[in-house]
């Protein structure tokens, strides 16, 4: 057990430290900042123009299938990547597990294609 | 160079994972008149992969990952069964509903996939591969009635609470891997078995990975999110609900804790009876005052999957048989049930009231003589399905030293027997309300077939029993 807890003990300072610095991040503004607001400085900022609506406004639901979408072919190529570098390695079967992964995804993409989900109206 | 691994032995779900996709191009590129022929290749397809199952040989393949048994083909046979029996159910019922899509038949395959996967699991990472493809495709189904907000309550409480759950599982897996070095079942029977004492870390983690087992079958205290799910998802669903999955996830708790735990029983016997006890006693108690059938059937399951989980607790052979007999009874009972819930319609609309069924054996008396049948075998009174599926739990359960589970399991079953009799009484004696829109075809066929089943269980119990027999030992 103390063999297990010594290999954890640079998790342990590494928490320490970690939390040392963001702790003094955090609070050395109140002691030591210069504190002058105004109107200005408290409004939300926008670039260019004044803002006008809060943050926290309902936005399309399209948008998440958007970003959906996108993960999954990024996701995509994050896997081809180390299949592509170790290729000589992973062999016949390597080869055949990824054309089938690209397959279901080709049919997933077949799939959004016609149910719309890639056009905005 | 990576050689191929045995793919034939996983013949069932490639089948059906290149099924499911084949559906998923016929509906979306078919016509719109096209999507009940989904409905209807997707039954087929299940039952191909159920044949397909029976006469598949027995190995593991995938390095350990994946194992056929006796075990396995029993209980993804009774999966496969749940899933085609709900595809049926859902069809006319989804389409005068107004919420049919083609999706719903190729996601209840996907799950399927997932549970024949959970069901086969040989190690815990092809326990979480199966139970979170389970899950993903459960999820969408639960909320499928998107315009309805119970349904996409249900569905997001399923989720959130799945998710948490399927953490627990997978935190419980990590610390069983680091305290035992393997994630294979066998591996980590040998570690555990060789240690002499259980490790802290390992009984840490055997405590995570039943809790995240317990979640799936809506076992005590984790059983909260059942009765609003069941509720809030659409009744087709419910009933989809309430069998399969609730098969795979008892399968996968069985073959976790017999094969990857068996050596240190004494860990995992306190929760599982416990668990066995809680579940019992809640879904006796609870069940008493609910005015809605749907919600009535969601603690209904909670309190047979205690009693399923008593042949666990007991850890024997005995005991495994008893649970197979158990889910097989259950699925019977579930499916007839339900079949008669979803033919509760009345003038154009749903009822969903216990006592919309007030004096259905004056105005039909057929289902009203099924649907009592269902109810007394629910109860577990002899001579019917139920009956049988407790005695061997009970049995088993005192031949491995657990009086006081079988006696608090017996009082409990009394306790729930009110309310199934109270369905029976408000059909037989209280005055008719007029009479539901009459059955579907698909409908009295499952009813039909559920109900001869339960009242004939001694009948098939020969042959049923030899295969479950035969399954359980595989386990030994």
């Amino acid at each position: 057990m103390d063999e297990l807890l010594r290999d954890y003990l640079p998790v342990i300072i590494f928490l320490g430290v970690a939390l040392a610095i963001g702790l003094a991040l955090l609070v050395s503004p109140f002691l030591l900042a210069f504190k002058n607001p105004d109107p200005e400085k408290l409004s939300a900022y926008e670039c260019g123009f004044n803002a006008f609506d809060d943050a926290r406004m309902k936005f399309d639901v399209r948008f998440y299938l958007v970003s959906i979408l996108f993960v999954i072919f990024d996701l995509e190529v994050a896997f081809l990547f180390p299949w592509a570098v170790a290729f000589k390695d992973v062999g016949v079967f390597g080869f055949w597990s990824m054309m089938v992964f690209l397959g279901v995804l080709t049919i997933g993409f077949a799939y959004e294609w016609k149910k719309g989900a890639l056009e905005w109206d | 160079m990576t050689a191929f691994p045995d793919f034939a032995l996983a013949g069932p779900e490639l089948l059906l994972a290149a099924g499911a996709l084949l559906l998923l191009l016929i509906g979306a590129y078919g016509s719109e008149k096209r999507s009940s022929l989904v409905s209807g290749l997707s039954v087929l397809l299940l039952l191909v992969a159920a044949v397909a199952v029976v006469i598949g040989r027995d190995g593991s393949t995938f390095g350990g990952a994946f194992v056929v048994d006796g075990f396995a083909r029993f209980l993804k046979v009774l999966v496969l069964i749940g899933s085609a029996v709900a595809v049926v159910m859902t069809q006319r019922f989804a389409v005068a509903e107004k919420f049919f899509h083609f999706e719903l038949p190729v996601l209840i395959v996907l799950a399927t996939i997932g549970m024949l996967l959970m069901i086969s699991a040989g190690d815990l990472i092809a326990v979480y591969l199966g139970l979170e493809l389970q899950s993903l495709a459960l999820y969408v189904v639960a909320s499928f009635h998107r315009d309805d907000g119970r349904s996409t309550e249900a569905g997001l409480k399923y989720f959130v609470l799945g998710a948490l759950s399927s953490g627990m599982l997978l935190y419980g897996a990590s610390l069983i891997y680091g305290f035992t070095g393997h994630v294979d079942f066998a591996g980590i029977a040998a570690a555990a078995a060789a240690g002499g004492s259980t490790s802290l870390g390992l009984t840490f983690g055997i405590v995570f990975v039943a809790t995240g087992i317990a979640f799936k079958v809506s076992a005590v205290p984790f059983h909260m999110w059942t009765p609003d799910v069941y509720e809030g998802a659409p009744t087709p669903v419910t009933a989809f609900f309430a069998a399969a999955p609730k098969i795979a996830a008892m399968a996968l708790f069985v073959r976790v804790v017999m094969e990857a735990l068996g050596p240190v029983k004494a860990e995992w016997q306190q929760i599982v009876a416990f668990m066995s006890l809680a579940s019992m006693i809640l879904g006796a108690f609870a069940a008493i005052g609910q005015r809605n059938i749907k919600r009535l059937m969601a603690y209904s399951s909670i309190g047979h999957m205690g009693y399923a989980l008593v042949g666990l607790a007991a850890g024997s052979e005995a005991g495994i048989y008893g649970i197979l007999i158990y889910l097989a009874t259950y699925l019977a009972m579930t499916a007839g049930a339900f079949a008669v819930i979803l033919s509760m319609r009345r003038d154009g609309a749903m009822t969903e009231d216990i006592e919309s069924l007030a004096g259905l054996s004056r105005t039909n008396p057929t289902v009203a003589y099924l649907l009592g049948i269902i109810m007394f075998s629910l109860a577990g009174i002899p001579p019917f399905a139920g009956f049988f599926g407790k005695y061997f739990v009970f049995a088993a359960a005192i031949n491995a030293g657990l009086y006081w589970l079988a006696v608090i399991g017996i009082l409990s079953s009394v306790v729930g027997a009110y309310y199934y009799l109270r369905i029976v009484k408000i059909m037989f004696l209280d005055e008719p309300k007029g009479a539901f829109e009459p059955m579907g075809g698909e409908m009295k066929a499952v009813l039909g077939i559920s109900g001869l089943f339960v009242a004939a269980f001694a009948l098939v119990l020969g042959p049923l029993g030899d295969a479950a027999l035969a399954a359980a030992r595989t386990l030994f």
